[in-house]
């Protein structure tokens, strides 16, 4: 360990020893726990090769899991693209010293955000299909889109009003001061600077729309990454290999995604600028302050 | 308003709440021991808690719920319902437990990141100056650490429990019959009355997600401790 704990001081030889020991016991624990899993799956015949070969096969990553993976990224794309100019009008409404401008948008940002994607995704769904007429081959994406949007721009809204708040008052009474005015004040002074507090945070919520974009796949009909699974184990009867492999493809878009956002925090509180937290974004919770909460420097 | 009498609105709420106080308790459970793991001074149990918490929140939570009912269930074969599979309710309760289990293993990975980041707010100062006034071990976590960490968590827990709240819709995917699986089947049938199918299922989840959130939000902004 490298920082001292809050928790621990460093070590004398006692605790050492007894270190070891809990290491010893632990491992036995977790040996346990795998073994009990690897037999269990190699009971079921989750484990022979041919269950595993067919990600091995370039076809099964041309056709189902790469298209699948771009239906994704669309998806995703096109939602974070259109619920940010949204969130950062609801956001900067949200703080406007006119309440008829503030209240609303502070309910529709309080609304939105307690509702769960889903229903927000059947909604739009059905609202395409029966009163609008979109295209068939569009709605599924149509759908997952704006349900994604309609929550994330609440959520992005949330993320710049504490970004703009999490700026000094100075900023605004020096702008001021120097008469400017409201309008200029938030545009050349404290949202360039709001901006920059708030990438970690928009970063972060990327991977919060990449992995709310599966419901789409299983609920919506839209074909991205996760409905892929079932094209790959209807044709090769190999259902947990193809869930791990998808699994998997996910985690490293999405630690690669984490990893960057708390560089850009790092990076940003070396600088000794304020930011709006990554990490815990996506646990906002509706009528509650952006908790803004750090996942820690060890993560 | 036969809407409402057609469809039975309150009884898939209450499997909704259900699904959430079952979860919770097991999350804020199984959260508590991730976190033990993560802040303790074991290298290989920090290791495995480190390794767990960002496997499993970097996974999508439909593919987490859909696991347990088309992977442990049909091809693993792990039954948690204590019902037998002749019973009509096999199937309903057997997925009901799989997806607290799944819920259980995700959010069980944010209550342990909120309980870490609340440890980390108190400065290591604290720490050292209890242990340079003599406290023990245990005196300098009961009487000087948890209790600051404790008023710091209250915000981050209370998100991640209304959050679940929102996420059990998910265990619609696996078809537990819930708020969402009652909404696409008011639609199914009457999808003439959208708007207000949207607004009776809208109104049941502010209900249970905004006055809880205020509520707490209020908590834990008094009790925070000022630095």
């Amino acid at each position: 360990m490298s920082a001292p704990s809050v928790l621990y001081d460093a070590p004398g030889p006692k605790a050492k020893t007894r270190n070891v020991l809990y290491t010893v016991l632990f491992g036995l624990v977790l040996a346990a726990v795998a073994w009990f899993t690897i037999s269990g799956l190699a009971e079921k015949g989750q484990l022979e090769g041919a269950k595993w070969s067919p990600f091995l096969l370039g076809s099964t990553w041309t056709e189902y899991l790469l298209p699948g993976l771009l239906n994704t990224l669309i998806a995703a794309g096109l939602s974070i693209v259109i619920a940010l100019p949204i969130g950062f009008v609801l956001g900067i409404a949200r703080l406007s010293e006119h309440r008829w401008i503030s209240m609303p948008a502070g309910a529709l940002v309080e609304f939105f955000r307690s509702l769960p994607v889903l229903i927000l995704m059947i909604f739009a769904n059905e609202l395409f299909a029966r009163f609008m007429d979109v295209d068939r081959d569009v709605r599924p994406l149509a759908a997952v889109v704006t349900g994604l949007v309609l929550y994330n721009a609440s959520v992005l809204a949330e993320v710049v009003r504490a970004g703009i708040l999490s700026l000094p008052k100075g900023q605004s009474e020096a702008s001021m001061a120097l008469g400017l005015r409201k309008g200029q004040t938030m545009r050349i002074i404290l949202l360039p600077q709001a901006i920059t507090a708030m990438l970690p945070a928009i970063v972060s919520q990327l991977v919060v729309i990449l992995k709310d974009s599966a419901l789409g796949g299983a609920l919506v009909g839209y074909a991205e990454l996760f409905a892929q699974y079932r094209y790959i184990s209807n044709n090769y009867q190999n259902l947990i290999p193809t869930m791990i492999v998808i699994a998997v493809v996910y985690i490293v878009i999405n630690t690669l995604l984490t990893t960057f956002a708390s560089w850009l925090e790092k990076r940003m509180s070396r600088r000794g600028r304020p930011t709006v937290g990554g990490g815990l974004v996506e646990e906002q919770a509706p009528g509650m302050e952006f908790t803004g909460l750090r996942t820690g420097d060890n993560l | 308003m036969d809407l409402l009498s057609k469809y039975d609105v309150l009884g898939a709420f209450w499997v909704t709440v259900q699904l959430t106080f079952y979860s919770a308790v097991g999350a804020l459970i199984w959260g508590t021991i991730l976190a033990g793991m993560r802040v303790s001074p074991v290298p290989l149990m920090r290791g495995i808690g480190t390794v767990y918490v960002n496997v499993v929140r970097n996974t999508p939570l439909t593919l987490i719920i859909m696991g347990t009912s088309l992977g442990l269930y049909s091809t693993l074969g792990v039954v948690l319902t204590t019902k037998s599979d002749k019973d009509l309710l096999f199937l309903p309760s057997n997925n009901f437990w799989l997806a607290v289990l799944g819920f259980v293993a995700y959010t069980g990975t944010f209550v342990c990141e909120s309980l870490r980041s609340g440890i980390n707010t108190v400065p290591v100062g604290q720490a050292e100056a209890a242990r340079a006034l003599g406290l023990k071990f245990t005196q300098t976590l009961g009487i000087i650490v948890l209790p600051q960490a404790f008023r710091a968590v209250i915000a981050p827990l209370a998100s991640v429990l209304i959050a679940l709240t929102k996420n059990t819709t998910v265990a619609s995917a696996i078809g537990v019959a819930e708020a969402a699986v009652l909404m696409s089947k008011m639609i199914e049938f009457d999808s003439q009355y959208l708007f207000l199918i949207f607004g009776i299922i809208a109104l049941g989840f502010v209900i249970l997600t905004l006055p809880t959130g205020l509520f707490l939000g209020a908590v834990a902004k008094k009790v925070a401790v000022k630095r």
